[in-house]
């Protein structure tokens, strides 16, 4: 039998009995068109979530005061003494290290904004220009806090979108001075209003010069000391270094914490990660269970189409023969089905993506390979055994129906 | 050629066996008309899908144009029934999705001769069966008569040597059956080995060769004249 008629064969029976053939087409779509849409969504939901922290930066240590380790305290602690507040001279002496690329001090405090009349409470943000490329914070308008000495206050204030609008409504607010509890600030930035939501919200602070915070918030000491490593690798070394840096200074105590943020983004990559394949597995499931269906509806097939397989073996064909066709049928349908799926899928995911443009749902390579695969895998696997009854079938019982 | 040698066929009914083929020695030549008759259950069919290579026989010998079927294997009994031998069924056995064209085409796709051959001998075929205008009719479309000539240009499309008929009128009435006769017999005047399985005792006269069956036995064998 040449290959092009077994095809031809195979289909017109998969025409003559349509509303089965329809309803195996629908099962394996739906599971094929599930496992890509569900895959997806669970790599648009993790690729959502590794966008927002890189956003904070991809090589990034965060130092703060205290030690925040459970198993054996420090001497310091036994002793009851609080620990060493983190200074403007302790960030200097981190410059000094070749790995490190930029160095942001940061204080934080509440203060009130004048101007005009107009009051408002608003989160203060004392720093340097270099947390601007570190935190990836862009500007609406104006200039961001220029490059100066640390130490030197100077009254100037770059404010979040929010408090613009709120205080300055449809004025320009760059040039303007306002009052940052008893002193004079010029507005001379504002930040753009794109801001990441995981982190700070930069639409509700206003940020002045480190030295001008410690001055309004009247203390000397940091929050946070924000680190920009060269590469992913220099992040353990540069800890290190940090660690023995500060102890050095702190007088021999342990009295900081170094937080690197590549550990938090790989435990959500992990934990994201892990979801999209357990979503994988359900779907997968449904491709099994629409495996189960083919066989059983193969099975229906194969009895209400004896006579038929009888009169094949009588006009002279093989075991084999019967066998092939059976399969290749299999095999059709199965492609339709599987051709029909991933385009759904495709079309599906494509409107998620219309729908929540946040969330980059793409159905990853390996759900597209191996949906395909495992499809194709099960039609003819679960068509198997039907075609070997169908196959094994004696002539003579089944020209007369048994 | 036929030739069956002390051919037994035994069915297990439960605890007891059915001799259906009792020690059959049967010669029959290419070319020769045959009517096979006997009650029913005397194994008239098992007789003759067993010739036809439908069934195998549970111990004897059989010899095909030369060839010892008995040795075969499945697959070499598939090639021998598509090449040696046409079947026609009471219950006629078309596909009922296929045209009366695609259902006659189907033994030359099973041996894949290329489809313009095939279009040329299934044209022939369907004139040499008066059947030219129905080529593309699905069989709910055909009378019976017409159905039967289908599945009879069917059994004879690849120009067997056997052609095995096991009731071909039962299902027809008087004059469709007279025409599927005339159709038979007038392969067999072209060289085509004839074999009619019949309760119709007419039918059994025309026949050169009368052979009567009982219990699974011949209990006659009489070659007749017109
Ligand atoms: N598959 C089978 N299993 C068991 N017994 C069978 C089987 N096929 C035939 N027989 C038995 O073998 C005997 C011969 O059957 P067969 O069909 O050859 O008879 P027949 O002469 O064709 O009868 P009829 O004229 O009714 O068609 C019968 O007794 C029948 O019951
Ligand atoms: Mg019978």
């Amino acid at each position: 039998m040449r290959a092009v008629d077994t095809q031809r064969y195979a289909w017109h029976s998969l025409k003559g009995y349509r509303a089965r053939t329809l309803l195996m087409l629908l099962a394996m779509t739906i599971s094929v068109a599930s496992v890509l849409l569900l895959t997806a969504l669970g790599e648009g939901a993790r690729r959502y979530v590794m966008g927002e922290f890189t956003s904070l930066g991809t090589h990034m240590l965060i130092v703060l005061p205290g030690r925040s380790e459970t198993a054996g305290a420090g001497a310091g602690t036994m002793m009851g003494v609080t620990p060493r507040d983190l200074t403007l001279d302790d960030a200097r002496a981190l410059t000094r290290h070749p790995k490190i690329i930029r160095i942001a001090p940061l204080n934080v405090g509440v203060a009130e904004i004048t101007w005009q009349g107009r009051k408002r409470e608003i989160s203060l943000l004392g720093s340097t220009r270099e947390i601007l490329k570190l935190r990836q914070w862009k500007l609406a308008a104006g200039t961001f806090l220029p490059q100066s000495q640390w130490d030197r206050a100077s009254p100037v204030v770059v404010i979040g979108k929010n408090i613009r609008d709120e205080i300055f409504g449809a004025h320009a607010a760059v040039g303007q001075w306002m009052r940052i509890g008893d002193q004079r600030y010029r507005v001379i930035g504002v930040m753009a209003s794109e801001g990441r939501s995981i982190g700070m919200d930069v639409q509700d602070i206003a940020i002045v010069p480190v030295a001008s915070a410690q001055s309004l918030l009247n203390t000397p000491s940091l929050f946070r000391i924000l680190v920009e490593t060269k590469s992913r690798e220099a992040m353990i070394p540069v800890k290190e270094f940090i660690e023995k840096t500060i102890q050095q200074r702190h007088h021999g105590e342990k009295d900081i914490t170094v937080i690197t943020q590549d550990a938090v983004i790989q435990t959500f990559d992990r934990i994201l990660g892990a979801l999209t394949y357990g979503v994988a597995g359900i779907a997968a499931i449904s491709l099994l269970v629409a495996g189960i269906l083919i066989m059983n509806v193969m099975l229906v097939v194969v009895s209400q189409r004896t006579a038929e397989i009888g009169l094949l073996k009588a006009l002279g064909a093989s075991q084999s023969r019967i066998l092939s066709l059976i399969l290749v049928e299999a095999l059709q349908l199965s492609l339709i089905g599987v051709a029909c799926g991933f385009f759904i899928g495709i079309i599906g995911s494509w409107g998620i993506r219309l729908a929540l443009p946040a969330l980059q749902a793409y159905p990853p390579l390996w759900a597209m390979i191996s949906s395909v695969a495992v499809a194709l895998g099960t039609g003819l696997l679960f068509s198997l055994l039907p075609a070997r009854k169908a196959a094994a079938l004696d002539p003579v019982r089944a020209l007369q129906g048994h | 050629m036929i030739r069956l040698e002390q051919i037994q066929r035994d069915f297990q009914v439960g605890e007891q066996i059915v001799h259906a083929l009792d020690h059959i020695d049967l010669q029959i030549e290419q070319g020769e008309y045959v009517s096979v008759m006997g009650p029913s259950g005397s194994g008239k069919s098992t007789l003759l899908n067993l010739l036809g290579l439908l069934d195998r026989p549970t111990a004897g010998r059989y010899q095909l144009n030369g060839k010892e079927v008995t040795e075969m294997d499945e697959a070499e009994r598939a090639r021998t029934r598509n090449e040696l031998i046409g079947f026609v069924f009471q219950a006629f056995h078309l596909i009922p999705r296929l045209t009366a064209r695609e259902n006659i085409e189907l033994p030359l796709i099973l041996s894949a001769v290329e489809p313009d051959l095939r279009r040329q001998r299934v044209d022939a075929a369907l004139a040499a069966m008066n059947l030219q205008d129905r080529a593309e009719h699905r069989p709910d479309q055909l009378s019976g008569g017409q159905r039967q000539r289908v599945a009879i240009a069917r059994a004879t499309i690849t120009e067997p040597s056997v052609l095995l008929a096991d009731e071909p009128t039962g299902n027809l009435d008087q004059k469709s059956g007279a025409d599927v006769i005339k159709t038979l017999e007038k392969l067999n005047d072209k060289g085509i080995t004839l074999i009619v399985v019949t309760h119709d005792q007419q039918l059994g006269k025309r026949s050169q060769r009368a052979i009567k069956m009982l219990d699974g036995r011949i209990c006659a064998d009489n070659q007749q004249t017109d």
